[in-house]
């Protein structure tokens, strides 16, 4: 029964301490969101972590582990190579308690690029009309409406660590993601945001969000569509 | 210090449900009523983001020789005969206008190549009408209301604030109180009216698919505040968890195609449900799979000691798991370390959705136990108990009763608001809330030393569901469950919590959690003990029979006197005759 040593970054309002906890486990099959939920119920009920789904869709528990930012739920032991695992916050958001980052003002600016379709507002409500939508237009804006909102791209942008006003690469994927949707008509709208000096123009092209994305969203990549598309003049994405 | 915030309409949840309705009394209101959603955790994170199979609606019934007659008569025999008739008969009336709704607002519809809405088969449905976004349809149907509701000013999101009581005076809800995790502030909502949409309670359960957030401990408040509790005993187990995690691998994985094998590579459903294999409804093939280890031809997980049977879906080939059902064949890499073209998965059944609820009326309203409707009241989704699911919920119809209720509630409760103008006031409710405040937050006075801690109390509570209220049921040893989960309650009220300090206390949420789940466990238990006879997932070794003559009925549980206590409802039939159901 190997033993595992976790050292985990704990923080509980004023001070910032490491504290070490060592756990046995049957094998390394085992996710590090559940190693750390094991130390909380058996040792340690005052360790906070952000956690729900444990299958890698609800995009609660993005944490630092070893180095790297990613899902707690789908790290498992045996990937890591080691037997210690370091455990912080992620990185870019003020911390609440612990392994908890304040997620929620980078989230709550999603709402800056009108992430949802606009067009006739009255006929998305009150109309029994389907839009229709073919395979291939689906497939142009799929990948990235796979976005779970766990803010791990956000943790490990390098812009946005120094620039707090960069709406960042989560939001400006989505405002791709809503643009490309064929049953879309906001793209002139969308446009005037993604082009301001809060928008794409900040970033510069480090792809870290993309080679974190637990989901292969690939926000670094709908940037540069985004810019492709402003500099192109595009009435339509 | 309690902090008062005033609301037209309050919502309890950020699921499907919870969503939905706030986008439905957002437009309804025309933007003049003030609506919040408290959220136990960051709203878009609710279960809801884990369905992955699809929502069932009859869309193009030309096309597929489908009817709405045929889409309730599915459901209904589905339920054991245990239904609602004229709910299920609205449900299935409104499902295609909600589909179509999803589609216009966004929802990526995994597509024909005419540019319709591609549908597949799933179980107990006899033609495919599962609209479906390849196998993350919760998850994609969640990102997009989500990202919808942000259309509206007028809604406010409390993204992790716990809801610790229901207010209702003389019969009127007057609003609710919960505890804000990021800061530890305790907070008054005054509402005019409130939508409960909290989901199920599968982690009454170890084995369960449902993520850690699924407690239910919202029902046993709504039970403190008056409403009545409907249909507990009615637990589903999924046929197909993954084994050993209880990671849900998607009906739409049997409905694409693929088979269910024993150790001697039988197809054994053919014993079981000839007619339908495999794509029988889900209590039925729960049962068999169970049967089918007990009898010794499922092999057994070396670490945790479980019996399982395989999902075969080798035969399915490249294309289709790749573009119908990705997540799975990612769940199945990453979880289970195999690969589905080429392995096969290792599935039991799990705890996975909870048919009682809430009991409220066809539209939604939360009524007491006598059918007074608590004024103000409404609950939506799976916290609610309709009932259009009855003794067994058909796959994809919990998604359509999310969006259907959703929106009537959210509708309903607009107009409730704007039709009662007069300003919300404080009154007596700020001292009840002060009360609630103390009762909340001297948990954390408790300093015996040996006191049993929260963690302890909750895995308790869970090996006496698994053991005594399984998926095969008898009389003694329920009530051997009972007297064990009444002394559980006990200790409950001595549990220690060991986080003292106020900034995301998550011991003490967890705390409040655990006393609403084994007060919830109870009505699930005593519920299941009176109900002598067999129905949908409730089945009973020493009642092994559906006994329409005694049980075509409802069981209501409430409070009274602080005690528990059952009585029934009748079942409204409208067109179909209870029959035998065979598939």
């Amino acid at each position: 029964m190997p033993t595992i040593t976790v050292r985990v970054k704990r923080f509980d309002g004023k001070t910032t301490w490491w504290q070490e906890y060592k756990v046995d486990v049957k094998g390394l099959k085992i996710s590090v969101l559940d190693v750390l939920l094991r130390i909380k119920e058996e040792q340690d009920p005052t360790l906070a972590v952000r956690y729900s789904c444990r299958m890698a869709i609800c995009g609660s528990c993005g944490m630092v582990i070893n180095g790297k930012p990613r899902l707690a739920c789908e790290t498992l032991l045996e990937e890591l190579e080691t037997d210690v695992v370091t455990v912080e916050p992620m990185w870019n958001y003020r911390v609440i308690k612990d392994l908890v980052a304040d997620t929620e003002p980078m989230l709550m600016r999603l709402r800056e690029v009108k992430p949802y379709i606009l067009r006739d507002t009255k006929e998305i409500f009150e109309s029994d009309i389907e839009y229709g939508q073919k395979p291939e237009e689906l497939n142009k804006y799929l990948n990235f409406a796979y976005c779970i909102e766990c803010g791990l791209c956000y943790s490990a942008c390098p812009v946005a660590a120094s620039d707090k006003l960069f709406l960042g690469p989560m939001i400006l994927a989505a405002a791709y993601r809503w643009s490309a949707d064929s049953r879309d008509r906001g793209w002139p709208e969308r446009m005037k945001i993604v082009n301001s000096d809060v928008g794409v123009w900040s970033c510069i092209v480090a792809y870290s969000c993309s080679a974190v994305c637990p989901r292969n969203v690939d926000p670094g990549f709908a940037i540069q569509q985004l810019k492709k598309a402003i500099l192109l003049r595009r009435k339509k994405l | 210090m309690v902090e008062v915030l005033k609301y037209d309409i309050v919502i309890i949840g950020s699921g499907l449900a919870g969503l939905r309705a706030a986008l439905q009394a957002a437009w309804t209101s025309g933007g003049r009523a003030s609506i919040a959603i408290l959220s136990k955790v960051q709203a878009m994170r609710s279960h809801s983001v884990s369905a992955e199979g699809g929502m069932s609606a009859v869309l193009y019934p030309k096309e597929t020789n489908d009817s709405l007659e045929l889409h309730a008569y599915d459901t209904i025999k589905g339920s054991d005969f245990l239904a609602d008739q004229d709910a299920v008969e609205l449900m299935v009336e409104m499902a295609p206008k909600e589909v179509r709704f999803f589609e216009r607002i966004g929802v990526p519809w995994s597509r024909l190549p005419d540019g319709r809405m591609a549908q597949r088969p799933f179980g107990g449905m006899t033609i495919p009408r599962t609209t479906f976004a390849a196998d993350k349809t919760g998850f994609f149907i969640m990102s997009t209301l989500y990202q919808n509701v942000l259309r509206f000013d007028n809604v406010h999101i409390y993204h992790e604030h716990f809801t610790t009581k229901f207010i209702v005076e003389n019969g009127e809800f007057k609003g609710v109180t919960a505890i804000d995790l990021k800061t530890g502030e305790f907070k008054l909502f005054l509402a005019k009216a409130g939508i409960i949409a909290t989901g199920g309670a599968g982690r009454l359960y170890r084995f369960t698919t449902t993520a850690h957030s699924t407690t239910g401990e919202v029902l046993a408040y709504a039970m403190r505040a008056g409403a009545a509790i409907k249909d507990m005993e009615f637990v589903q187990w999924h046929p197909t968890a993954m084994v050993p995690t209880g990671i849900l691998i998607t009906e739409g994985a049997r409905g694409e195609g693929g088979y269910l094998i024993n150790k001697e590579g039988e197809r054994f459903m053919k014993r079981y449900a000839p007619s339908r294999m495999e794509l029988a409804p889900r209590d039925i093939v729960s049962r068999a799979i169970l049967t089918e280890i007990a009898q010794g031809r499922g092999w057994v997980h070396e670490e945790s000691g479980m019996g399982y049977v395989g999902l075969d879906l080798r035969h399915l080939g490249e294309q289709v798991l790749n573009e119908k059902l990705p997540m799975i064949r990612e769940l199945a890499y990453r979880y289970a370390g195999i690969d589905p073209l080429s392995e096969i998965i290792p599935v039991r059944p799990a705890v996975h959705y909870t048919m009682g609820g809430v009991h409220t009326d066809i539209m939604g309203r939360v009524l007491m136990a006598d059918g007074t409707w608590i004024k103000g009241l409404w609950a939506a989704g799976e916290a609610a108990s309709v009932s259009v699911h009855g003794a067994n919920r058909l796959g994809s119809n919990s998604l359509t009763e999310c969006a259907v209720w959703g929106r009537l509630t959210g509708e309903q409760a607009a107009k409730y608001v704007l039709e009662n103008p007069a300003p919300i006031t404080e009154g007596s409710v700020l001292e009840v809330a002060k009360r609630e405040e103390s009762r909340v937050f001297d948990k954390l006075l408790h300093k015996e030393v040996n006191a049993v801690s929260v963690y302890q109390v909750k895995r308790e509570l869970q090996d006496i569901m698994e053991e005594h209220f399984g998926p095969f049921r008898e009389g003694s040893k329920m009530s051997e469950g009972i007297s064990k989960l009444t002394k559980l309650l006990d200790k409950v009220k001595s549990m220690r919590v060991e986080d003292t300090g106020r900034i995301y206390n998550q011991n003490l949420k967890d705390a409040l959690e655990v006393e609403g789940m084994v007060e919830l466990a109870l009505v699930v238990g005593m519920g299941a003990y009176a109900r002598t006879e067999s129905r949908g997932a409730h089945y009973r070794l020493d009642y092994p029979k559906r006994d329409d003559e005694n049980w075509l009925k409802h069981t209501l549980a409430y409070l009274y006197g602080g005690e528990i206590q059952l009585t029934y409802t009748p079942v409204r039939i409208t067109k179909w005759k209870p029959e035998e159901r065979k598939y």
